[in-house]
């Protein structure tokens, strides 16, 4: 057999690098025992059901969107990344970008 | 927006929720709950290691050999994992077998389980509320969309995954592959014929 076979281009896993970094960050989370991931996914399916009832959720960013939203309070709940904090830092990292030089490397200030 | 603009004068502004997962991500680091370098790691597994091939490899070992196939179906998790994949969202692995009398497809109406060891991450249909919402109501029609026409007598079962069961659907093995490796077989098998929404490729 030769080799003819198309095969259509693969489809980026993820879209955008937040998509893959809070997916990361949420797995690494599970693996550490900070959550059983069924109780991952009993918040998660609430999310997804609250945000899809004003427009259907098209499973692309929308849906990284409601994985966020999850987390959050996930972690708000638990105490570990208060909703204070994660504000605070959120501006943090905006003013770092918005007063890094184009090209240079941002860091936390 | 002029974001490719090379005069910027500050760096470039990522969107509003990619700062909130710095700041989760930051805050975490700081308090010793997650490390950079895992994530990092957890990336590129999914990215470039963990996809669609595995669930392809076994499938094309059903294929070829009777015994490993009908291990499989009496219980998948065990018989995968002795192949090497296992893991995260794996942990209970079910195979269900199309036959010219059923035909499988699966879902997560809920949310988005599905078995990242055979498959990686599902495509963004498979987590959109059109798909969840209508795969359970109207099977034959959102088959049809896929392209997917079955005859008659076939009938559709669908399959509702859980954090706990993650399904995979054995696609049966195309007409012309007589006398194929495993390796060719494998070839011809579709992620979205693992998923019931799609066919393998028709042997070349």
């Amino acid at each position: 057999m030769n080799n003819c076979v198309t095969h259509t281009a693969p489809e980026p896993v993820f879209d955008q690098p937040w998509h893959a970094q809070v997916f990361a960050v949420t797995v690494a989370l599970n693996e550490a025992g900070r959550f059983a991931w069924s109780d991952w996914a009993a918040r998660f399916a609430d999310t997804l059901k609250r945000n899809g009832i004003a427009r259907d959720l098209d499973g692309g960013d929308d849906y990284f969107q409601a994985w966020l939203e999850t987390l959050e309070d996930l972690l708000a709940d638990q105490g570990a990344a208060p909703p204070q904090d994660v504000k605070a830092l959120h501006r943090a990292w905006e003013d770092a970008y918005l007063t890094t030089p184009h090209g240079q490397p941002v860091h936390l200030r | 927006m002029p974001h490719d603009d090379h005069d910027h004068p500050h760096a470039l502004l990522p969107p509003e929720p990619a700062l909130r997962v710095k700041a989760l991500e930051t805050i975490l680091t700081r308090k010793g709950l997650i490390d950079p370098a895992a994530l990092d790691e957890i990336i590129d597994t999914y990215q470039n290691k963990i996809g669609p091939q595995n669930g392809a490899r076994v499938v094309a070992k059903a294929w070829s050999d009777p015994a490993f196939k009908a291990a499989l179906l009496e219980d998948a998790t065990p018989v995968v994992a002795d192949l090497g994949y296992y893991g995260r969202q794996g942990e209970h692995m079910v195979v269900v077998e199309n036959t010219p009398a059923q035909h499988n497809m699966v879902v997560c109406t809920l949310c988005s389980c599905y078995p990242w060891p055979l498959l990686g991450i599902p495509p963004g249909w498979y987590k959109s509320d059109a798909y969840r919402a209508r795969a359970v109501r109207e099977p034959r029609k959102v088959l049809a969309e896929f392209g997917v026409t079955l005859p008659e007598g076939t009938s559709v079962r669908v399959w509702d995954s859980t954090a706990e069961i993650r399904y995979l659907v054995l696609p049966m093995r195309p007409e012309g592959t007589d006398g194929m490796s495993e390796d060719e077989l494998a070839s011809l098998v579709t992620r979205d014929s693992m998923i019931g929404t799609g066919f393998p490729r028709v042997a070349s």
